[in-house]
């Protein structure tokens, strides 16, 4: 993230002790019980030595509350309601989980979620988070890059894009019960997006796994792109030579597009996009090109007309 | 229709308790969310809650004013006609309270931002719209207007229909994907414009008596 630190991203010392009382709250939640994958997930949160060795790609503003970050979510599949997902979202089995890889690539198959987080160290990524519907968060994610997962599934030249897929089960997932989006849930991201090191795959937030409202057990996390492009509870993988149609896309078009970077100046057909109400604050703050993210990711969309590809 | 309107009248709650009841129904919405702000009971985005509810509220209210004359027309009773202006006013209100929770929460009163916003979304455009309909309604729901305004007055509070249908519409604009809600209320105001039309007005000097002395 950006060089330069204004004042005010600086935590106080009150916030951060909060926050290290939490990981050590998470922590004692892993109990002797936990093998694999999760396990490891422990032993990444235990040799995080306190705030400090946080990645640099984190920012220092103040986090979203646990209470918040859980019980305010949009996640259809369990009902359109800001507190359903919080409610309904007890009934997803995530163990055991598996994830298929399809299409343009070497290693294609059905990996166990074990197998998929194995080789890889989980780190906390503190991001931004900002809805495309004006409000915003920031949440302490613990994961991996996206492009790490990616290298080891060797995909060929063909593929240009990466489709995921959420389970569609609407036994589990009451909300799928109703056609509100053309289901299951489809994202994509153009391939140079999914290997950008700010994109990762999420296994847990505030140094515990994964809550169920909140995609578990696997999530994508794409920081500068309205949130409804951070897929969750991802059963599918698919390297495509063809750009995805996003259920959003499928769903009303000249609304969603295929990019959905956060841009203050590209307004939603129906509602401005210019400001956002941090979740827990009163006044709203200006939305930042990119989210915030323009340093890192600015240079993907070189030469792009943002207003054609929002 | 005429012996059972007499019969309400005579075994029925009392006219002033009838009044009362209404009132005390009508702010429960209100009190149900302030009890949810004082209680820590609203989501993590209590503003949006508000509006929501506000919002709401006004949509439900106003169709269950355009229900009263249906109601009368159907079953003789005169209460429906009685609650009718107290009903409408406390649409006035719920819309007022949504409207300012606009201009102050989410606008903070930038007047610029409100101009690009009635001019450039729909959604708003329409709820502007709405709202200053429903003004001189509200201003002239008192008799001296009534009687100032003589027939014109009729007409001019005919615009609830159309004020009901704008907000109808406002909200259908304003969802993202799930738009049960919103094709529901649509479906009642239709329903209501469809008795409206389709009932017989009973006799229409009886209808004018009651509103002389309901109103």
């Amino acid at each position: 993230m950006p060089n330069r630190i204004l004042p005010s991203e600086i935590t106080p010392e009150s916030v951060y002790r909060q926050r290290r009382r939490l990981m050590q709250a998470g922590l004692a939640v892993f109990g002797a019980g936990l093998t694999g994958a999760w396990a490891r997930l422990a032993e990444a949160k235990v040799s995080l030595p306190g705030d400090i060795a946080r990645s640099r790609f984190s920012t220092d503003e103040d986090l979203t509350p646990y209470d918040d970050v859980t019980t305010y979510n949009n996640f259809y599949e369990f009902g359109t309601g800001k507190g359903d997902p919080a409610e309904n979202a007890h009934r997803l089995q995530t163990d055991p989980w598996s994830v298929t890889v399809e299409g343009e690539c070497a290693r294609p198959g059905t990996y166990a979620l074990e197998d998929i987080l194995k080789p890889h160290a989980l780190e906390e990524r503190i991001y931004r988070l900002r809805c495309v519907e004006g409000w915003s968060m920031v949440i302490p994610w613990v994961g991996f890059p996206l492009g790490d997962l990616i290298k080891r599934l060797e995909p060929t030249n063909n593929a240009k894009y990466v489709e995921f897929q959420t389970l569609h089960d609407p036994e589990q997932m009451p909300g799928q019960r109703r056609r509100i989006l053309d289901w299951p849930y489809v994202e994509g991201l153009r391939m140079d997006e999914a290997m950008h090191p700010l994109t990762i795959l999420a296994v847990g937030l505030y140094g515990k796994v994964m809550p169920n409202q909140n995609g578990a057990p696997i999530r994508l996390v794409v920081p500068w792109k309205y949130g409804y492009k951070s897929i969750k509870s991802i059963v599918k993988i698919r390297f495509k030579e063809q750009q995805p149609v996003s259920s959003w896309m499928k769903a009303a078009s000249k609304e969603y597009g295929f990019y959905s970077n956060v841009n203050p100046n590209v307004d939603h057909p129906r509602w401005s996009q210019a400001r956002e109400r941090r979740i827990g604050e009163f006044l709203k703050r200006p939305t930042l090109m990119f989210n915030g993210y323009e340093e890192e990711v600015a240079g993907l969309y070189r030469g792009m007309d943002l207003r054609e590809h929002f | 229709m005429v012996a059972a309107a007499e019969a309400s009248a005579r075994g029925g709650i009392p006219a002033v308790w009838q009044r009362v009841i209404t009132f005390l129904l009508c702010l429960l919405p209100l009190a149900w969310l302030v009890l949810r702000a004082l209680t820590d009971q609203l989501s993590a985005n209590p503003i949006e809650d508000i509006t929501d509810a506000t919002g709401t509220w006004t949509l439900r209210l106003v169709l269950i004013t355009l229900a009263m004359t249906p109601l009368r027309r159907l079953t003789g009773w005169k209460w429906p006609l009685r609650l009718r202006r107290m009903l409408g006013l406390f649409v006035f209100f719920y819309a007022s309270l949504h409207l300012m929770t606009y201009l102050w929460f989410d606008q903070f009163f930038l007047w610029s931002e409100i101009l690009a916003d009635i001019v450039e979304r729909p959604f708003i455009t329409l709820g502007m719209t709405a709202y200053a309909l429903l003004l001189p309604l509200a201003l002239t729901s008192n008799q001296a207007s009534q009687r100032w305004l003589r027939r014109g007055w009729k007409r001019l509070h005919r615009l609830v229909y159309p004020i009901a249908l704008l907000g109808v519409i406002h909200y259908y604009w304003l969802v993202k994907a799930d738009v049960r809600e919103p094709l529901l209320y649509g479906a009642v105001w239709l329903v209501l414009m469809g008795l409206r039309l389709h009932l017989p007005a009973s006799t229409s000097r009886m209808n004018r008596q009651d509103e002389k002395k309901s109103l």
